[in-house]
């Protein structure tokens, strides 16, 4: 059987524009349908377009299509100073501000070489588990949603993170874009109410996820769905650079909390789960077991936060000019390594400025994990690998 | 006409009549050859207009109790506006109830945008026939002691061709829109009915081979009677009849393409499948074919095996049976939205393997267990109580197996931790 070209009728001049399929004169194939997914698709978690060749409804071909929301992030960053990109990150990932504002921060800390006292030091934690726990929790809600729920898990799901959205609007002045980190500390001391009200969130955060696990995690539908379906090697993912609970998932153990211990994650007592099949089943279960752990973390960090100032008193704020120099801030974000690569040639502006977003990275396989599924599960394998457009495209 | 004149003249409560003895009193009055046909025309118009407001006030009771489901209120604000019998009020939001007639309006204008490249004709055709189609099988449901639009006595053959008619539209409309999400839809649409039509029937032959009849009156009739006075003699309170009416709901979830087997509209993977290309009023029309349909089918259900417009104890028999009929009615629509609220949508492959080697092998099962009841009708006593068992055992031993077989390899994971 030799493999015939394939054919292409032009279309004649002035024919309604509709949508064209493509004969492909392959003998086994037969017609295959070719279907942009998106960008204004109600399931591609923004402006992200696949186009999708389909066998039936199976996916022979997938080509991921992205920078519909590109903004010049880094470019704007090398043209303004270092504090002005602090508020700009909270774009970048607009689900997680406080971790992204952490990362940008970690860069120009050790670009500058600034210390952090102990007092910021744990509120970070506490921020970025916060941060962790909305996320995984808007995830696993929306995963549902492309599943098929009529939205029932994502608002049980959304109750949870208003509550925590609603503590960083106590805190920060604002619900998503907290613009809270600062290089050597934090922008604002939480109060004693605050830290009581986080606590009892925190305290009364598992009763959610065992009510959650409890009508959903042993549902005969999901299992079906989703285990078995988009099927990621740990091999693969280790040479495509993916990082976070995709990475976990498929039984890879590399968390940077604790590769890294950054901050004072050393200080604490939590654990890494690993998934086996690296399933979406498994990309799930990671998200409802991390929360778990970030459960525990933030228990022990309301437990042991010292006294003390938010802020290294020999920051300097204004005429902030680090050395000519490099460096590279890299932490766990909730979608995986987060990385800031800073250039400074000794002038208020970075000189270059490189954003490692994990969500542009983990996308990097989704053919790979898609091909051969339907497209009912390339839909629920791209809302497993959990991405942010912000992120993406920058 | 005999059966309404002998209901008529009957010894009925007045409740029970009053429908029959208000339109034949109309019908009375018009020259005696129009008669037959007003008749008609006053049974069709009863049903447009009864089972109209119930698709309208269904879609409201819907988003209402999918709100509550989802810790949230749902439209409560739609009222009156600015009219109030009380002064010191504005007006009236009437709990949002005229939220339904608001969406009417909304729908009636919006602007109608048929695709350049679509098939013009049958782009218009398959919303107005999609809801022809689902209308039909109102005609064969008994909604009351003597309210059957038609006696047929194959009435359930009837009721399964119109019906199974809705899911062609359906291709019509997906086909039509020369959209690829549309095809898709429409693709699903043909395996769906094609894999669900055969269990829907076969969940139902049961009650027709122990009923003896296709006449959807006999089968209601049959399930007149208490046992201690207590226990209604509905097909649902027996071994066959409750697999059956299990049977019945899945295949019915899937035929009216309702959640958790909404496939060919699939929102958050095909759009809005075969409904993509359609809006405005079009758009309304399919959606109110597919409340007719999951209304008919319900009613279906109803009459088949939860005792059709019997009363459930003797001692409320005096309500009237059309009203035992709504009581129902609502139950099952209610049952759906809880069902809609709360599960995860199939693949279609799984979704035709649950049918294939799951449902229809079932039914087949179910078919045999009938039949074995029916043969043993005359054990008494304590052969009853084995006839209970026996009955029971051929049902559940299979579900048990063919249970497994389906989920085999599944089953929620442990996992491990890192452990350095």
């Amino acid at each position: 059987m030799s493999p015939a070209a394939p054919t292409q009728a032009p279309a004649p001049f002035g024919a309604p524009s509709g949508p064209t399929v493509r004969t492909v004169t392959d003998a086994f194939h037969g017609d295959l349908l070719e279907v942009s997914m998106g960008p204004q698709h109600p399931s591609t978690h923004g402006v992200f377009r696949m186009d999708v060749t389909l066998d039936g409804e199976v996916i022979v071909k997938l080509k991921p299509v992205f920078g519909y929301l590109h903004r010049n992030h880094e470019k704007i960053a090398e043209n303004t100073s270092y504090l002005a990109s602090m508020p700009y990150t909270d774009r970048l990932d607009y689900l997680c501000s406080m971790s992204t504002n952490w990362a940008y921060a970690l860069a120009v800390e050790k670009l500058a070489g600034q210390a952090v006292p102990d007092r910021a030091q744990y509120l970070r934690i506490i921020l970025a588990e916060l941060t962790r726990i909305v996320n995984h929790a808007c995830l696993v809600g929306f995963l549902f949603n492309d599943l098929g729920t009529s939205f029932t898990p994502l608002l049980y799901a959304f109750r949870e993170r208003e509550k925590i959205i609603d503590l960083f609007e106590a805190l920060s002045g604002s619900r998503m874009m907290c613009n809270y980190q600062r290089f050597g500390g934090c922008r604002i001391d939480p109060s004693p109410e605050w830290l009581a009200a986080a606590s009892r969130l925190v305290d009364n955060f598992p009763r959610f996820l065992d009510e959650y696990e409890r009508m959903l995690t042993g549902n005969e539908i999901l299992l079906a769905r989703t285990q078995g379906v988009g099927r990621l090697k740990a091999a693969n993912a280790i040479n495509a650079g993916i990082t976070g609970p995709v990475l976990r998932a498929a039984g890879v153990n590399y968390d940077l909390r604790k590769v890294d211990a950054y901050g004072f994650y050393s200080r604490f007592d939590f654990r890494v789960p690993l998934g086996e099949h690296g399933d979406t089943y498994d990309r799930y279960m990671m998200r409802i077991l991390e929360m778990r752990e970030s459960v525990k973390i933030l228990q022990q960090a309301f437990r042991d936060l010292p006294t003390g100032p938010i802020m290294d008193p020999k920051a300097k704020i204004r005429g902030f000019r680090p050395k000519a120099g490099e460096a590279y801030g890299r932490l766990e974000s909730p979608k995986g390594e987060l990385g800031f690569y800073l250039l400074s040639d000794g002038t208020p502006n970075p000189y270059r400025y490189r954003v490692r977003p994990p969500s542009l990275i983990n996308l990097t396989l989704l053919e790979e994990m898609c091909l051969g599924h339907t497209v009912a599960d390339a839909v629920v394998i791209l809302g497993s690998i959990d991405i942010v457009l912000g992120e993406v495209d920058r | 006409m005999s059966a309404y004149a002998m209901a008529v003249a009957g010894s009925e409560p007045f409740l029970e009549r009053a429908p029959l003895l208000l339109r034949d009193a109309f019908v009375q009055l018009l020259p005696a050859p129009t008669q037959w046909l007003v008749h008609h025309l006053i049974t069709i118009v009863a049903i447009l207009a009864v089972f109209g407001l119930f698709f309208a006030f269904t879609t409201i009771a819907e988003r209402k109790l999918l709100g509550r489901l989802q810790n949230r209120r749902g439209p409560n604000r739609t009222g009156v506006p600015q009219f109030s019998i009380l002064p010191w009020r504005f007006k009236h939001t009437l709990f949002g109830l005229s939220q339904p007639f608001a969406d009417a309006v909304k729908a009636l204008t919006k602007e109608d945008i048929v695709p350049a490249a679509a098939d013009k004709l049958l782009h218009f055709l398959a919303p107005v026939l999609v809801v022809a189609f689902s209308l039909l099988t109102f005609a064969v449901l008994p909604f009351g002691r003597n309210l059957i639009p038609v006696e047929l006595d194959s009435a359930l053959l009837y009721f399964f061709a119109a019906g199974s008619a809705t899911e062609l539209t359906i291709f019509m409309a997906g086909w039509a829109s020369r959209n690829k999400y549309s095809l898709l839809a429409a693709m699903r649409a043909l395996a769906q009915v094609i894999s669900y039509e055969l269990p829907l029937m076969l969940s139902v032959v049961p009650v027709v081979l122990v009923a003896g009849s296709l006449s959807t009156r006999e089968i209601a009739l049959a399930q007149g009677g208490w046992t201690f006075g207590i226990i209604p003699h509905w097909n649902v309170f027996t071994p066959w009849g409750f697999a059956g009416f299990l049977l019945f709901l899945v295949a019915a979830l899937a035929e009216s393409n309702r959640s958790p087997f909404d496939l060919p509209e699939a929102e958050s993977e095909l759009v809005a499948g075969h409904l993509t290309e359609y809006s405005g009023f079009k758009y309304a029309l399919f959606f109110m074919a597919e409340y007719f349909g999951l209304t008919a089918l319900s009613g279906l259900g109803i009459t088949i095996f939860l005792g059709g417009w019997q009363a459930p104890v003797p001692f409320l028999g005096f309500v009237p049976s059309y009203a035992w009929f709504m009581l129902k009615l609502v139950g099952m629509i209610g049952f759906f939205i809880w069902v809609r609220g709360t599960l995860l949508r199939l693949r279609i492959d799984q979704l035709t393997r649950l049918a294939w080697q799951f449902i229809v092998p079932l039914a087949l099962i179910n078919l045999l267990n009938a039949a074995f009841w029916s043969l043993t009708r005359d054990w008494t006593g304590a052969l009853q109580l084995v006839r209970w068992v026996i009955s029971a055992a051929i049902v559940v031993g299979p579900f048990v197996l063919l249970g497994r077989k389906l989920n085999a390899g599944r089953a929620p994971r442990t996992y491990r931790y890192a452990t350095s």
